[in-house]
Formats: C-alpha cells, sequence, structure tokens
C-alpha cells in the first residue's frame, strides 16, 4: 500500500488513476452517444411522417407498424445509452433523494410509456393526441450523453494544476553511498543520504546543503522568478531546478514529506472545499429536482385542464420538456470547477490557499497589516553605526556589546556579532546572559553588566540617556533601529549610559511594487513592529506606507489586529507563520510568508513559500478572479433555469403562442452544464499581475 | 368536469404530495456509531448514493469513515465534507479512509463535489 502511495504521486501523466479512468468514462459515454444518436435518424425521420416524402403515403395501419418498430428501437437507447440515468434515478430514489438523473429517466420513461400506448391503444386517447414522441427518447438521452462527455473532457483541464505540480517530482537521484556515486530512482532516496547535484539537474527531494554552491531556479515551488544564491547550511526543496554549481547536500525530507508532497495535498484538499458563497446553492439544489417534478406534474394538470386542443398532447410535452430543461448539473458544478481552477492556478505561483472560504475570504479584505522586521525588510540588519558616550573606544564598545549578544539568537544580535567580526574583534563569551523581550538584553561580560536595548530597557533599569537621545533620533529618523547601551564597572554597581549601537535592515526590493500594487487593488496597508516609531516611519515612508502601528510587544500584536477589526475592517496579516501565529489566527485571512519547505502552517488561511511581498498581491487577485467566475456560473445557472423552466412549462404560451419543443430542451441542458465547465476553464488564462511569463 | 378528469387531477394531486413527503418531509433513519478502541469507525458504501446517508457521532472524538466505491461514474469520485474543511478523492472499486474529529455539535453535510449524492453526518 505505501509503495503504490509513492507511485501515485512519482507517476503523473501516464500512469494517474483518476485521468485513466476519467478517459474510460470519456470514451464510453462517446460511444453511448454515437449509437443513440444513429439510431435517432430513422426514429426522428419517422416521427414526421408528413414531411416525408416516402412515409406520406403509407395507410394509418403502417405507420403504427413503422412505430412500433421504433418502439424497439429506442429501447436499447434507453437501456444501453441512458442505462445510468435508470439506474442512477433509482439509486438516488431509494436515499429519498432525486437528482439529474431522475429527470432524465422519468422525462424519457414517461415519453416512452405514452408513446407505446398511443400507438398501441390509440382509441383511449382523445382525438389528435395518440401520437409517438420515441423521438424524443432517442435525441434527449443521446444529447445529454453527449454534453455529458464533454463535461468530462472539461473536467480533466481543470485538474491540470495538479498534474502539473506532480510533474515537477524529480525521477531519479544520486546519491553517494559507500564511498560512491550512484544513481537510484528517486522514491529510494532516505533522510540522512548525501545527495549530489550537477549543473542543470533537477533536485530530487528537500534537504540542506553540505558542500558547494549553486544558484537555483525556484519559481516552481516559491513563484520567485528570480534565482536564489544557495552556500553551506542553505535549504534547498525538491523538485527546483539547479542552475550552474555543483553541490551536495544532506536529504533531510523525502517522499510524502517533501514540499512539493505536501503542496499537491494541500492543494487537493483545498480544491475539494467549496466557499461559503456555494452554500446557498447547495440549500436550493437540495430542494430543486423534487420542485421540479412538482412543476412538471403542476404544468400538465394546467394544460389538460384549461389548455387548448390537443390538450392531452399539450400537457405531456410541457411536463417533458419541463423535466428535461431543468439542469441542477449547472449549480453543483458552478462552483467547484472554479475552486479547482482558482486554487491550482494560484499554487502555480507559489500561493496556497487552504480552503474555499479563505478564498472568498481574501476578496472581502480591505486592511492588509504588514510584519515589519522579515516581511516588509530582509530580516537581516547590519551593523551601521557605534556611538561611544563613556570614553570606551568604538571598538571597544563594539567588542562588549558583541560578547553580550554572543548566545542570542534575534537577527539584530547577528548583525552585531558579524560586525564585530568583520573588524577582526576578540569577542568572548558573556559569563551571564538574559533576554527580555520587547526590551533587550541584560548580561555580564568580563565581569561588567552590560544593558543593551530600547528605551524601555533603560527605564527599566533606571538609566540616564538624556545624553543620547538626540544622536538616537537622528539615527532612527535614517530609518535605523538604535539600541542604548549601558555599563557598569562590575556587576553589581548601577550600570551607566554609556553608547549607541544602529543597526539597518534593507528593505526587500519588491517590497515598494507590491505594496503600491495592493493600494491600488483599493486595501489599505499598514505596518506593524516593535521597532519604535521614529525608525518605523523612516521605513515606511520609503516603502509608501501611511499608517504605522510601532512600539507593539509581541504579545499585543493579536490584539492590535483586534483593535483594527473593531474599527469594522477586514483585516489581513502577513507574517511569519511560526512567531506571529497568534495574530494571523486573529486576523481574518493571515498570510505566512517565507515559509520555505514547512508548507504546512496550521494557522495561515493562505500560505506563501517564497518571500515575496508579490504573493499576497496574487493571492488577492486571483481570489477575485476565481470568486467572479464562480458569480458568473451560479448566476447563468440560476438565470438559465429560472427561464427555462417556466419557458418550458409553457409560460409564455397565453402571451406569445411560444412553446418549446422537448428536442431543444434535451440540446440547452446538455450543453449548459459544458458551459459551466467551459468558463470554469476560461478562469485558467487568468494571469496576475505579477506573474513571470 | 369528467370522470377522467376528476381521476387525472386526483392522481396528478396526490402525486405532488406523495412527492413531497418523500423527498422533503421524510426523516431519514440515523446510524449510531460505536466508538472501538477510542475511534468512532463507520463504513459507508459508495454507490449512486451514501449507506448509510445519515450517520450519528460524538464530538471530539475521532472519526473514521471507510468509504467503499461501487461504482465507476466520475460523479462519486471525490467526497467533500462542507463545514469541517475535508475531502478525499475515492478511486473506484477501492476502500478509501478519511478521518477528521469534529469539534461543535451539528449537523455537517457531505457530498459529492457536484452534489448528486448526499448525506448528513449529526454530531451531538
Amino acid at each position: 500500500m505505501a509503495h503504490s502511495q509513492t507511485m501515485h504521486i512519482h507517476e503523473a501523466g501516464s500512469g494517474d488513476p483518476e485521468a485513466t479512468a476519467r478517459e474510460q468514462e470519456y470514451r464510453s459515454l462517446l460511444r453511448k452517444f454515437w449509437f443513440a444518436a444513429l439510431i435517432s435518424i430513422p426514429v426522428v425521420l419517422t416521427a414526421y411522417p408528413e414531411f416525408v416524402p416516402f412515409l406520406r403515403e403509407q395507410s394509418d395501419t403502417t405507420l403504427r407498424l413503422i412505430w412500433a418498430f421504433d418502439a424497439l428501437l429506442a429501447l436499447p437507447v434507453m437501456l444501453w445509452s441512458g442505462l445510468h440515468f435508470f439506474t442512477g434515478a433509482w439509486q438516488a430514489f431509494r436515499h429519498h433523494s432525486a437528482n439529474m438523473n431522475t429527470l432524465i429517466a422519468v422525462g424519457t420513461g414517461a415519453a416512452w410509456l405514452y408513446s407505446v400506448a398511443a400507438i398501441t391503444v390509440p382509441s383511449a386517447f382523445p382525438e389528435g393526441t395518440a401520437e409517438p414522441f420515441f423521438d424524443v427518447v432517442a435525441v434527449v438521452i443521446a444529447l445529454v450523453v453527449l454534453g455529458q462527455a464533454l463535461e468530462i473532457r472539461a473536467k480533466g483541464r481543470t485538474s491540470e494544476a495538479i498534474r502539473k505540480l506532480l510533474d515537477l517530482q524529480a525521477k531519479t537521484a544520486r546519491v553517494i553511498r559507500n564511498g560512491s556515486e550512484q544513481e537510484i530512482p528517486v522514491e529510494e532516496v532516505a533522510v540522512g543520504d548525501i545527495v549530489i547535484v550537477r549543473p542543470g539537474e533537477q533536485i530530487p527531494v528537500d534537504g540542506i546543503v553540505i558542500e558547494g554552491r549553486s544558484s537555483i531556479d525556484e519559481s516552481m515551488i516559491t513563484g520567485e522568478p528570480i534565482p536564489v544564491e544557495k552556500n553551506a547550511d542553505d535549504e534547498v526543496i525538491g523538485s527546483t531546478l539547479n542552475k550552474t554549481g555543483v553541490f551536495k547536500f544532506y536529504a533531510s525530507r523525502v517522499g510524502k514529506d517533501t514540499a512539493l508532497a505536501q503542496i499537491v495535498k494541500l492543494v487537493q484538499q483545498a480544491q475539494g472545499t467549496r466557499p461559503p458563497i456555494a452554500r446557498l446553492a447547495d440549500v436550493v439544489s437540495g430542494y430543486f429536482v423534487p420542485a421540479v417534478l412538482i412543476i412538471a406534474i403542476a404544468a400538465f394538470l394546467v394544460w389538460f385542464n384549461l389548455g387548448p386542443d390537443p390538450r392531452l398532447t399539450f400537457a405531456l410535452v410541457a411536463a417533458v420538456t419541463t423535466l428535461i430543461i431543468a439542469c441542477p448539473c449547472a449549480l453543483g458544478l458552478a462552483t467547484p470547477m472554479s475552486v479547482m481552477v482558482g486554487v491550482g492556478k494560484s499554487a502555480e505561483h507559489g500561493v496556497l490557499i487552504r480552503n474555499g472560504e479563505a478564498l472568498q475570504k481574501a476578496t472581502k479584505l480591505d486592511t492588509i497589516v504588514l510584519d515589519k522586521t522579515g516581511t516588509v525588510t530582509k530580516g537581516r540588519p547590519e551593523l551601521t553605526d557605534i556611538v561611544s558616550a563613556s570614553g570606551e573606544s568604538q571598538n571597544e564598545i563594539l567588542r562588549l556589546v558583541a560578547s553580550a549578544e554572543w548566545g542570542s539568537e534575534h537577527p539584530l544580535a547577528d548583525a552585531i556579532v558579524q560586525g564585530a567580526q568583520a573588524r577582526g574583534l576578540d569577542v568572548v563569551e558573556p559569563d551571564t546572559f538574559d533576554a527580555i523581550p520587547g526590551h533587550g538584553i541584560e548580561a555580564v561580560v568580563e565581569g561588567r553588566t552590560v544593558l543593551l536595548g530600547n528605551r524601555r530597557l533603560m527605564k527599566r533599569a533606571s538609566v540616564n540617556i538624556a545624553s543620547l537621545l538626540a544622536q538616537a533620533e537622528q539615527l532612527e529618523q535614517d530609518g535605523k533601529t538604535v539600541m542604548f547601551l549601558a555599563l557598569a564597572n562590575d556587576a553589581v554597581g548601577t550600570p551607566q549610559a554609556a553608547g549607541l549601537v544602529a543597526v539597518a535592515d534593507t528593505v526587500k526590493e519588491d517590497s515598494v511594487t507590491a505594496i503600491q500594487a495592493l493600494q491600488k487593488l483599493g486595501l489599505e496597508v499598514v505596518m506593524l513592529t516593535g521597532d519604535n516609531q521614529r525608525t518605523a516611519e523612516a521605513i515606511a515612508r520609503h516603502v509608501g506606507i501611511t499608517r504605522v502601528l510601532a512600539d507593539v510587544l509581541p504579545e499585543q500584536k493579536t490584539a492590535e489586529i483586534s483593535r483594527l477589526q473593531a474599527e469594522g475592517r477586514a483585516v489581513g496579516m502577513v507574517g511569519d507563520g511560526i512567531n506571529d501565529a497568534p495574530a494571523l489566527a486573529q486576523s481574518d485571512v493571515g498570510f505566512a510568508i517565507g515559509t520555505g519547505t514547512d508548507v504546512a502552517i496550521e494557522a495561515a488561511a493562505i500560505t506563501l513559500v517564497g518571500g515575496s511581498l508579490r504573493g499576497v498581491v496574487i493571492a488577492i487577485e486571483t481570489s477575485r478572479a476565481t470568486m467572479r467566475n464562480i458569480k458568473e456560473n451560479l448566476f447563468g445557472a440560476f438565470v438559465y433555469n429560472s427561464l427555462g423552466i417556466p419557458v418550458a412549462a409553457g409560460l409564455l404560451y397565453p402571451f406569445f403562442g411560444l412553446l418549446l419543443s422537448p428536442l431543444i430542451a434535451g440540446a440547452a441542458m446538455a450543453f449548459s452544464s459544458v458551459t459551466v465547465v467551459s468558463n470554469a476553464n476560461r478562469l485558467r488564462r487568468f494571469r496576475p499581475r505579477f506573474s513571470q511569463a | 368536469m369528467t370522470t377522467t378528469q376528476l381521476l387525472v387531477n386526483g392522481v396528478g394531486l396526490a402525486l405532488i404530495a406523495w412527492i413531497v413527503w418523500y423527498f422533503w418531509l421524510y426523516q431519514k433513519q440515523s446510524v449510531a456509531v460505536a466508538e472501538v478502541a477510542g475511534v468512532q469507525d463507520v463504513r459507508v458504501q459508495v454507490k449512486g448514493g451514501y449507506d448509510p446517508d445519515r450517520i450519528v457521532v460524538k464530538a471530539g472524538r475521532p472519526v473514521r469513515f471507510h468509504f467503499y466505491r461501487e461504482e465507476e461514474g466520475a460523479c462519486s469520485e471525490m467526497v467533500v465534507f462542507d463545514g469541517l474543511d475535508k475531502s478525499a478523492t475515492l478511486p473506484a472499486y477501492e476502500e478509501t479512509t478519511l478521518e477528521l474529529t469534529p469539534a461543535t455539535a451539528g449537523e455537517y453535510n457531505f457530498q459529492c463535489q457536484m452534489g448528486m449524492l448526499r448525506g448528513t453526518l449529526v454530531v451531538e
């Protein structure tokens, strides 16, 4: 069982079981169509003897014999070409439910029975009503079967996205085992294997680079068109394309744990969900078919009681036409097809929408909150300034500060430590270290207390920083993050203000264009950060954001989102999937950005595999296009049925003398569901603003 | 009104009444699911409909569905639990397992993608 599961993910085009099943069903339906179509020819001809030269002259008895023959011809059409209508109707009936099969089965069945009675006991019928309707039986079944075949064809195209994803999977891998290089099928790669990749090859599984470097095209997974540089300790994603270098990596995730496998699973799940708008259609379609049955009977009675002669014929034709023209399928298909295409399309750009509800909610957003560090900016700050106010040299300040930050995992600490190492300073391990979230750090380095952090930290420790404020403000207006330093001469005395350390985090290149695009889409973009107001505003000015929520402690982020929502806004939040999880969950739609291989983030309604803000733009544009498509389909289906059914029942007859022929009704019904699926397919051609094709 | 007319109208109206009762008013029988080793296990046959189509389970406890699809028509190839965000592809003539844990009580519909086959999951 496990083996076949891997095979399912591995063999895309040729061995995909669903595609083969669909192909078989398509061919079977086509065969049934041709059979029914062929039989329709003689049946239709003999149904209108007054138009056919040879038949015009035949006597009544001969005609009746010919029609009896028609009855026999129509049987295999009903019982072979149209068998699934009757069995389907029966199965549904047993479950106290009725669907499209019920309508076709009852409609054609009633027509056949009436016709048989009409030719065997014509005297029992009022004048002029003893006509056969075998042509209706044969032609309607032929048309509806054809419509179903075309529908299957079109459905196959809508699930193209998953097949495209599956096709990305590499087939083989080159591993180094027992000292030698072997080429093995990708299913045999195990966690821990050392894999070697050459230029132009596909990376087979997820892993971490251990030797070498290269530039990798990750666009098929992350949607980012620019190749990414990878060095030792960098993550690589299976199915991406290696460009120029040779490198070795340690396989960390294989088989169904790889990012690609997780993406496929997410997309498959999402394609099965329904946005809230579909629930209305579901409720309606639950009542739909029995309602049509009732309308058909009511129409029959009205014509029978009040209609012109031959009233029995009119009554039957009206009833049968009503049954045939009603199309519950259009209602049922309207949403799933569009969702499949929309979700698949955004996945192609590295945007993973979790479900239909997220899709619909994304279209209603009016505010986007961006976490600053790592979302608007690269998240890799660099040391820019050192200010000394205590007589110590700049290098000494830096050395102490870097030593204090030695064990810290904060990106600001990284910047400082790297800055110190770049100057060749002798950095040591601190004696003690304590990180205070939202404030800074407190450490003891070489026996001296070192405090490094923001104004809050200084206030907490009662350090007077008045002398540093002017310079700090100047640096902050340049968009830098400033940390105040307080030093003591030993581990017990009160620290005194000693200087400033400033770092700057560069803004991502595409942040500006992405933010502008969001604003053009009508969304207000808000920046949220733990940084101080001045720095935050400087960065905001740079990227075009006017509203800034600064000095926000990590645990306050969720409350800020709630406050915005209390203003009546529909808020989308873009942030780190793990650290910002509560805030993402609080927002109306949470976007987890830059997940890399950690694709299945629970808190996020939408996952952006790549780190670019353009992903948010793509997500919103695709959602809007998909919802528009769904509404078109639903509208079409509603309008079709609301107009078709009354007209078929004969509503226009008293006013315009307009009646629908059952044959035309059959054609209309068959093609209405094909129209819905084709319209969904139109969505495949939608191009988001930032797609790279 | 002639006898024929009376008869036809009578049958017509009776038919309408019967349709209203049979398809809309009829209360389906529920199947309560027993818990086996902490999991509520239920087997559902998929053939023109779901058998059983009204399943009662307890909230907060895991439920394991075994769907056995005994037909080929493209219609029933997916089962979708709306409101619970779960769906599964059902290969023909195979058993497919789907697990979920409904947290809140209520009635949840499950259906094929197009809505032709329907069922209800009642969570108590």
